[in-house]
């Protein structure tokens, strides 16, 4: 437990440096907010107005430690184009992005692990060749581009799948997530794939392994319990990393679909150039990246006692 | 261009000058890599005597058009000829993929020896940084940074460099603490060389090579992001052709016609695959112990 606690520590610093750099980004944006905001025909006492009302009257310094203070408090105002709380739109999006990265690395895992186990076992046989051209094209093809001949193949032209969307109730949501997370889950199988041939052959060639076989354990639990398990750090790594780049695809991803989600609103608040909505989305899109790497931190300790004691 | 540059510098290591050909043309699949790859910049440069249409040249006779003998891949919702706009797109792409990778080299690489070579203060600033920009996957990292900046040229540039820079970084750095424990080093400071004209004539040269492969490498990289930034409207702005904002354009008009996307999608496919293929060729050739065989 110490250890998890140390580590939160160790985050704190390392999320104020994050939104420090955010707030600096956000204050060289070009253009004047409070102009975007009201349109070329406001008056200069309205647009004074709302710089008061927003904020931006006052000394970068006093800006800064509000932005810090709202942070802390998750409270980042409400929407310069619509009006509404902006932590209340996240919390409404985000769930989608939350699902839809689930369901992309349980797929990943799921699919990805046993085919790496496959094609370690199977080296230079047909599964193994099958794993290489499956993951050099995964890594190749963009994830929007895939999404969108997804989106031609299976939903325009077969009509399997809804166009776009979050859906209505849950089975609803699960039939509108299927074809984006699939889309994300291809990268993941090819880069989970890859990492655990990579890491299960490497834990095959040593001498545990050896005296296991030659004891006489069945071949099924020499991979299973012997060298899988010593593999998995590498792996475990490899998923936490593939986690930060579904959050990213994400982004990309929910534009395809046109899906409610953390990356379109974050997306659509920069073409508004909605200052507030932007910050919020930045803020917590940095947040997940230093819980999930937190997570990986932790977990690695559970799996290997070896470290961090 | 800048393909000159990687020539030069791989030829500054001399006894590898055989292993460039091998990286190329060593298998039946890098042959046709490298093939691809030269294919793609030949168009790039031609691209003017080429394309068979103005890219930019709009139409209302020839909206969404099926591919034909006239217009090979068809046209978009705006009568524009989708080969022509992917033939100009593939100027963008290769540009960015040259330019931003090689910025993020030289800075992330001064970043790196330094770091590496004077240690202590230094050291932990910019390894904290590293840590810091390392943690956010590069999309990511772009698309906060555009949302500052906006598109254009020269900002999604200065984007993709922001997002390289801790990589290159964090190379430098390992392979400049490595080159500092050699005896030459040591035999440099005991004469008294000064410390400018080592890390120039004994650091650099010696962790060139990693820092080439690594530049290989993300052009893929830099080819992709580009692309996902221009998809999400915020890298490079139409009208000016690029294939992710074709493929942009093309999603808002998916019931007019799919070749844009299928076209522009296939492009980036292809030459990415092409320079990962060549970029895992060349790591193995430089590292035999790497298990990705």
């Amino acid at each position: 437990m110490g250890i998890v606690f140390s580590k939160i520590l160790d985050a704190i610093p390392t999320l104020w440096l994050v939104m420090t750099l955010v707030f600096v980004a956000l204050r060289i944006l070009p253009g004047d907010p409070a102009l975007v905001a009201l349109g070329d025909f406001a008056t200069p006492e309205q647009l004074k107005v709302f710089r008061e009302q927003a904020g931006l009257d006052m000394p970068l310094w006093h800006q800064y430690l509000d932005f810090l203070w709202n942070v802390v408090t998750f409270d980042f105002g409400s929407s310069f184009i619509t009006r509404e709380s902006v932590a209340a739109t996240i919390a409404h999006v985000l769930p989608y992005t939350i699902g839809l990265a689930i369901a992309a690395t349980l797929i990943g895992v799921v699919v990805g692990i046993p085919f790496g186990v496959l094609s370690a076992v199977k080296k230079n046989k047909l599964p193994d060749q099958g794993m290489r051209v499956f993951s050099l094209i995964g890594y190749a093809i963009p994830d929007f581009y895939l999404g969108a001949v997804l989106l031609l193949v299976f939903a325009l032209h077969l009509k399997l799948f809804p166009i776009n969307g979050g859906g209505v109730g849950f089975a609803d949501q699960l039939y509108h997530l299927a074809l984006p997370a699939i889309t994300l889950a291809v990268l993941k199988i090819a880069f989970l794939g890859r990492l655990t041939r990579t890491s299960l052959l490497e834990v095959l060639s040593k001498d545990y392994v050896r005296t296991a076989k030659a004891k006489g354990a069945p071949p099924s639990k020499v991979i299973y319990k012997h060298a899988l398990r010593n593999a998995l750090l590498p792996i475990v790594t490899g998923l936490g990393l593939s986690l930060l780049a579904t959050l990213s695809g994400a982004v990309a991803v929910e534009l395809v679909f046109n899906r409610p989600g953390l990356g379109s609103t974050l997306i659509k608040a920069i073409a508004e150039r909605d200052y507030t909505l932007i910050q919020g989305a930045v803020v917590v899109f940095a947040l997940m990246v230093v819980v999930v790497n937190l997570l990986v931190d932790v977990l690695y300790s559970v799996i290997d006692p070896r470290i961090g004691r | 261009m800048t393909a000159i540059d990687l020539s030069h510098r791989v030829d500054a290591v001399p006894a590898k000058r055989g292993v460039l050909r091998r990286v190329l043309f060593g298998k039946v699949s890098t042959s046709i890599a490298t093939l691809v790859i030269i294919a793609f910049f030949v168009v790039a440069i031609l691209a003017p005597w080429i394309a068979p249409y103005d890219p930019l040249k709009q139409s209302f006779l020839a909206i969404n058009k099926y591919p034909s003998a006239q217009y090979w891949l068809g046209t978009d919702q705006f009568g524009r000829d989708v080969l022509s706009r992917l033939i100009y797109g593939s100027r963008t792409s290769l540009l960015f993929g040259l330019i931003a990778p090689a910025c993020a080299a030289v800075i992330g690489t001064t970043l790196g020896i330094l770091a590496g070579y004077f240690g202590g203060i230094v050291d932990r600033v910019v390894s904290k940084m590293i840590d810091l920009l390392m943690a956010f996957p590069e999309l990511l990292l772009a698309i906060i940074v555009s949302a500052a900046l906006g598109g254009g040229f020269w900002n999604v540039v200065l984007v993709l460099t922001i997002a390289f820079v801790p990589g290159f970084a964090r190379v430098a750095r390992a392979s400049t603490l490595a080159v500092r424990q050699e005896p030459y080093i040591e035999a440099s400071l005991a004469i008294g060389v000064r410390t400018p004209v080592i890390i120039l004539r004994h650091v650099l040269p010696n962790i060139s090579a990693s820092i080439v492969l690594l530049w290989t490498l993300w052009i893929a990289s830099a080819i992709r992001l580009e692309a996902a930034l221009s998809f999400l409207g915020i890298g490079t702005q139409p009208p000016s052709p690029s294939w992710g904002n074709i493929i942009r354009e093309g999603l808002g008009n998916v019931l007019g016609s799919p070749w844009p996307i299928i076209g522009a999608g296939f492009a980036i496919t292809a030459i990415v695959m092409s320079i990962n293929l060549i970029g895992d060729a060349a790591r193995d050739m430089l590292d035999p112990n790497s298990s990705e065989r």
